[in-house]
């Protein structure tokens, strides 16, 4: 490790790390809230599950850097334009969990769900109020694979020259020169963590009723 | 009074079409519980939850107090009827309280109010108001389904429907769920209608019972004495099964058994003289009833076992069976003296202290006095077996 080379470049890897901050973070987010109506379409109208489920998963198998280098000339941004990698980013999250939301709704027991139509609830309130939050833990497991492999996948922006942790890796590979590549992997490991924490965190706030102790 | 009018059910189309419900016309009276009991794949959960259109007729019309439910909009509607679903069906990620302010809530009552509302209810039901900030999953099956039960009672429906409600709890909290279940119904006086695949259970809580054929056909509606006396077909038979007359003594009350006087001895005092008859057979032993402080009966002593003047402990007693009180029935004094080590059913008064004992021949009696005087009743030969209506004209005939 050449810590001088570290100390001359902090700000610049700093920058780095904020930008990979977002460009990871913002899509999770816009793929969870986009995935949730579909994956609850999916889930209340069995006909359309098997084909949404299809095009999710052809969707996923496309390369990111083909997307990444696709998508300009489909939303007429320029190349650098980061927009891109969020947009791209926001289809994968958006492929992985309308397939986790559909199934985690599938998981709540039938039961609750009649309880909730015999009570009077309508249905989008019964979703909404009923369903979905019993979802939460299924959501979330789901949720974290897609929020790290999110932190993962923008480093492949780099070759495109969108600023964020790839560029260590590409400096490192241009140099032949370790130190930037160990610090990108660090960070990256460091941001998907945190990630992973949050998640967790909100996932055990807005479920307290899953860690009531028994006082039988 | 709940109406269905030729109501049919069909599920699957084309070649796969089956009828869960077929041509059902049925009145159900308002006050009353009418207890839908018959086999799985009777149509009986089908035709309960077409009362509040979770599923939707095929044909025929469901009509509540002669309004067609139809031309109510489904969610107003079910929020008017009480529901109560197996295994309770609480919603895990609210509170007790919660839970049972559910329908308050949607129908625009404050949060607030419809807990403190929920409050006394939990009361009404039996659970401490404590257990209100609990979830579901930190109750017993037992204490889910009488959350279960206050939630459909918050908005205080006329109409509750009741879906094997107690068929996931083991038999002695059934029980007591059931006996509660019927306290609760004198007090509030509301039309229920409850599904159950047990003829025991519907016989105990029903005024009304309508069994169900496979297939979806009734196959008959009348009171439960009526039913377990006059099947009327061989499905009914077969389904109500072969201790049905045994069961038909339920509706008889025992008033005028006669007691006899029975020696006891006190829980933990010496016995004062020799219990056992000289002429007592030997190698047999000699029963004898053994009260506490209250005189209320703890269970059966061998005599021999304390011969020796020492005093009577728990250990000692081979405990008894059923009791016969002011109210029970026939069916009750002759399980109390079957189920009695000594053959001697114990009578107890209203407060529980024993009053004597009653034996198996004095009930068989009274069997047959019952059987006479219903038959005189409807000044008509008597015909072997227990004839039809004979609860409450036996219960008039026997001062009680």
């Amino acid at each position: 490790m050449n810590w001088n080379w570290l100390n001359r470049n902090t700000d610049q890897i700093l920058s780095w790390l904020l930008a990979h901050l977002w460009l990871a973070a913002l899509p999770t987010l816009l793929g969870l809230l986009l995935a949730l109506p579909l994956g609850a379409f999916a889930f209340r109208y069995r006909w359309s599950y098997a084909t949404l489920i299809t095009v999710a998963g052809l969707l996923y198998t496309i390369p990111s850097l083909a997307l990444f280098v696709v998508l300009p000339s489909i939303l007429g941004t320029r190349i650098l334009n980061p927009i891109n990698v969020v947009v791209a980013l926001t289809l994968y999250t958006l492929a992985l969990m309308v397939r986790v939301v559909a199934d985690a709704l599938d998981s709540v027991p039938p039961l609750v769900r009649q309880s909730a139509t015999a009570m009077g609830y309508r249905p989008i309130r019964s979703l909404i109020t009923v369903q979905l939050p019993l979802a939460i833990p299924v959501i979330g497991a789901g949720l974290r694979v897609a929020a790290v492999s999110n932190v993962s996948l923008v480093s492949v922006a780099a070759l495109l020259g969108v600023p964020q942790l790839g560029q260590l890796f590409l400096t490192g590979f241009q140099l032949d020169f370790y130190t930037p590549i160990i610090a990108g992997i660090v960070l990256c490991l460091v941001v998907a963590g945190v990630f992973d924490t949050i998640i967790l965190l909100a996932v055990r706030m807005a479920t307290p009723w899953t860690r009531a102790v028994s006082h039988r | 009074m709940i109406n269905f009018e030729n109501v049919s059910k069909i599920f699957g189309d084309g070649d796969h079409r089956t009828a869960a419900v077929e041509d059902l016309t049925i009145e159900i009276p308002t006050g009353k519980i009418t207890v839908f009991v018959g086999p799985s794949g009777c149509g009986k959960t089908t035709s309960l939850r077409m009362i509040n259109r979770m599923i939707e007729p095929t044909s025929g019309t469901v009509l509540i107090d002669g309004v067609d439910t139809r031309s109510i909009d489904a969610p107003k509607l079910r929020r008017g009827i009480g529901y109560v679903i197996q295994n309770a069906g609480l919603f895990p990620h609210r509170t007790v309280l919660d839970n049972i302010a559910t329908v308050p809530v949607l129908e625009g009552q404050s949060r607030k109010a419809a807990r403190a509302t929920a409050a006394e209810l939990l009361e009404r039901v039996g659970l401490p108001e404590s257990m209100g900030r609990r979830y579901p999953a930190q109750l017993s099956g037992g204490q889910q389904q009488r959350v279960g039960v206050a939630r459909a009672l918050a908005a205080d429906p006329p109409v509750m429907l009741m879906d094997e409600p107690f068929s996931a709890v083991d038999p002695v909290v059934r029980a007591q769920l059931q006996d509660e279940f019927t306290r609760l119904q004198a007090e509030l006086g509301k039309t229920i209608v409850f599904v159950t695949h047990d003829i025991d259970e519907a016989v105990k809580l029903g005024d009304a019972i309508a069994v169900f054929a496979v297939g979806g056909r009734l196959a008959q509606y009348a009171t439960p004495a009526e039913v377990l006396s006059h099947p009327a077909d061989d499905f009914v038979a077969d389904f109500v099964g072969r201790d049905r007359g045994y069961r038909a003594l339920s509706f008889t009350v025992a008033g005028n058994l006669p007691v006899h006087d029975e020696p006891t001895l006190r829980l933990g005092s010496p016995a004062e003289q020799n219990l056992m008859p000289p002429d007592a057979p030997s190698g047999e032993p000699y029963w004898v009833l053994v009260v506490d402080d209250a005189r209320q009966p703890r269970g059966w002593v061998d005599a021999r076992r304390v011969a020796g003047g020492r005093p009577v402990d728990l250990a000692d007693l081979v405990l008894g069976g059923s009791l016969v009180g002011p109210q029970s029935s026939l069916r009750t004094a002759l399980d109390a003296a079957l189920s009695s080590p000594s053959g001697r059913g114990v009578a107890i008064d209203a407060d529980g202290r024993v009053i004597g004992t009653v034996a198996a021949r004095d009930v068989l009696d009274a069997i047959e006095a019952a059987r006479l005087a219903s038959g005189a009743a409807a000044d008509q030969p008597t015909v072997a077996g227990v004839r039809a209506g004979d609860a409450d004209q036996a219960a008039a005939a026997v001062p009680s």
